[in-house]
């Protein structure tokens, strides 16, 4: 994976200028325009199929409690992914984190609590999944960044770590009854909008400005285009990485929380198919693989477009297991453009223009 | 030269040892025949699965979609045989499916040695698209009416006799296919220009080209033939489960890649031997079959297994750093 000749797009011309332009954004970045486009064709076209299932109040509502969960951990992979590496354990760290909250949710609450009791319970349960999140995630970022252990293999054995605990903790069994002013976080709204969008919202915003205001962003785009251009520019590469597994880390523990609210129980093995549909998001969000670019508009598209497309095939009332083969399908059509697209650009380049570009 | 001590696969020999005689010592009945021919028979497909990760991993790539193929093929070619409707010779059914399998390999091939996408994408991407397939057009349901040649093939036994405990324990002939599978990639691997390769384009791709290798063809050659394997190995279950259930294989692969990664595979790609790759598969079969004589509940089983990825893949890591810090301090 790591030796395959990395196909890079050229600098972006509209990087360091301040200004902005739409159609310059448009323009220097094809692929949110095509994702636009895909977006708006897969509503478009669910619109058309079902408009009586697909287009309703309840459908959107119901969607607004289902994709904040993929997004969260999208984001979390997003992260990773920008850096070079990859994380193949956050379901694991969501579910392991959250059964810690539910334990303590659960377990430790004293028999007739009052509401106030329980409430700082639940806090504290909150408080214990996203610690024990952000603990998983320096455990990989420690394996990646210190020991040298390239990120798929650490993220392997540390899912299979995260969740064999969990399935220790909890001998396989799913921890229920959560306390009611939980499963509201879940299932409630606030002013109209589903607390989980909110959440989503939320962690949006703040991976946006990590990314595109702080240093950390553009340190982290740096060390996921050259790591070693980076540390021989000054940056400190294993600091940047412990931060990124980090965040992953508190990223997954989140989605976890979410997840258990919405579902109202924890156990061992829920949402594994998130690693692969988180995947098809980030690289349906045009993150490159081999790390140093991704955009958060991107990836925000593309869990929309998923969740656009997720929700129209159970309309039409298509199986489970046809909605995999799409998603396959979707996945390594978009890989191939991004990476047909980059070259054809360049052959029009070079025949349109007599002097070299470069 | 590197010493033969030196090397991950007497370090990995090692630990099997200790963890046998630890096993050994706390229950007797793990070193009895038939617990060691259950080890054996439940290594029989992983064992050409992690033959087909190994080959994929030296070449600098990672495959998670064998499961999907060897399914895919399995089931495919058990209704096509049936739908056929006259008894097909067992060599025919395990060609079909082979033949099934290389097809879908070729597909993973193409779609990385021309477009050059990464390949743990491409495989994640292509085996939800052939399980989508199979569960959604080609059926779900589990066949357990096998054509009888097949039948007859999963009933009979390479060895076979009875303990003094009175019971019988043996070998099914598909044993023979994996020990011929690993014999042929071996010699594969290490005397032909392919499996040299192989190893080269996992080494360095670049040096690959330009010492003349053509690294499209050996990236097809590599996809397409794990792809048949697979297509075998996905026959072999059908034959010692008697039935073809379409789920059944799905979601090993991540042991598997783990198996051969703990046998001193080098993700990276270049490095890599069979006798590794064995030696990670009996670890990781081991751990999954014995820890329960040992009174450790099975569901510890997943801990246990994260826990050996880390550290293996750890000490290789830690003294690859330090070998390359030594080199680079005699240089300066």
């Amino acid at each position: 994976m790591t030796n395959q000749a990395a196909k890079r797009t050229g600098p972006d011309a509209s990087y360091d200028d301040p200004s902005f332009s739409l159609k310059r954004w448009l323009s220097s970045d094809g692929n949110l325009t095509r994702l636009f486009v895909i977006m708006v064709v897969v509503f478009v076209t669910m619109t058309v199929l079902s408009p009586r299932t697909f287009l309703t109040l309840d459908s959107f509502s119901s969607m607004a409690f289902q994709f904040p969960v993929l997004g969260i951990l999208s984001l979390a992979m997003m992260l990773t992914m920008v850096s070079g590496g990859i994380d193949l354990s956050i379901v694991g760290i969501a579910n392991l984190t959250s059964i810690l909250a539910a334990m303590v949710m659960v377990r430790l609450v004293p028999e007739g609590a009052s509401a106030g009791t329980s409430f700082m319970y639940m806090l504290l349960g909150i408080v214990c999944a996203i610690i024990a999140g952000v603990l998983c995630g320096l455990l990989n970022g420690f394996a990646v960044a210190k020991i040298g252990i390239p990120p798929i293999l650490v993220t392997l054995g540390s899912m299979q770590l995260f969740m064999g605990l969990a399935i220790v903790i909890t001998k396989g069994q799913a921890i229920v009854g959560l306390p009611e002013q939980f499963s509201s976080i879940g299932n409630g709204s606030h002013i109209g909008i589903p607390v989980p969008l909110i959440i989503f919202a939320l962690c949006v915003a703040a991976v946006y400005v990590l990314l595109n205001r702080r240093p950390y962003g553009m340190k982290l785009q740096l060390l996921g285009s050259n790591p070693t251009a980076s540390r021989y520019g000054g940056i400190n590469n294993t600091v940047v990485l412990l931060k990124t597994y980090a965040l992953s880390g508190l990223l997954a523990s989140i989605a976890g929380l979410v997840m258990i609210a919405l579902t109202n129980s924890a156990k061992a093995d829920y949402g594994t198919s998130y690693i692969l549909q988180a995947i098809l998001v980030v690289v349906l969000g045009g993150v490159n693989p081999n790390g140093g670019f991704g955009k958060i508009a991107g990836v925000v598209m593309a869990v929309l477009t998923l969740q656009f497309l997720s929700s129209g095939l159970n309309a039409l009332h298509v199986g489970n297991f046809f909605k995999d083969f799409i998603w396959g399908i979707v996945l390594i059509l978009v890989m191939v453009i991004n990476a047909v697209s980059p070259r054809l650009k360049w052959k029009r380049r070079a025949a349109g223009s007599s002097k070299t570009s470069s | 030269m590197r010493k033969w001590t030196k090397t991950s696969e007497f370090y990995v020999a090692i630990i099997i040892l200790v963890l046998f005689a630890a096993i050994g010592s706390q229950n007797g009945a793990f070193f009895s025949s038939a617990n060691m021919f259950d080890l054996i028979r439940s290594s029989i497909v992983p064992g050409i699965f992690v033959i087909c990760t190994m080959m994929v991993i030296i070449s600098g790539g990672i495959d998670v979609s064998f499961p999907a193929i060897a399914t895919f093929s399995m089931f495919s070619a058990t209704k096509i045989i049936l739908m056929l409707d006259f008894d097909v010779p067992v060599f025919a059914a395990f060609l079909l499916a082979g033949i099934i399998g290389l097809g879908l390999g070729l597909i993973n091939g193409l779609l990385i040695a021309f477009f050059k996408l990464p390949t743990l994408i491409v495989t994640l991407g292509t085996s939800s698209m052939f399980s989508g397939f199979l569960l959604t057009f080609v059926g779900s349901r589990q066949i357990s009416n096998l054509p009888a040649p097949l039948e007859q093939f999963g009933k009979t036994q390479v060895i076979k006799f009875t303990t003094d405990a009175g019971i019988t324990v043996g070998l099914p002939m598909s044993v023979l296919i994996t020990a011929a599978v690993v014999i042929l990639v071996a010699i594969m691997m290490k005397y032909t220009m392919i499996g040299r390769g192989i190893y080269t384009l996992g080494g360095d791709p670049v040096s690959a080209e330009r010492i003349g290798f053509n690294t499209r063809f050996l990236q097809c050659f590599v996809y397409g033939f794990v792809g048949f394997l697979a297509g075998i190995a996905g026959m072999i279950q059908t034959t010692m489960m008697r039935s073809s259930n379409p789920v059944d294989l799905l979601g090993t692969e991540l042991l598997i890649i783990a198996a051969v990664v703990l046998g001193g595979v080098r993700i990276t790609g270049g490095h890599g031997t069979v006798t590794g790759a064995l030696l990670g598969l009996l670890l990781i079969v081991t751990i999954q079959n014995s820890l329960i004589l040992v009174g450790i509940p099975s569901y510890w089983q997943r801990f246990v297994i994260g826990a050996l990825i880390l550290i293996g893949t750890g000490v290789a890591a830690y003294q690859i750093k330090r070998s390359s810090a030594k080199q680079s301090s005699i240089l300066t």
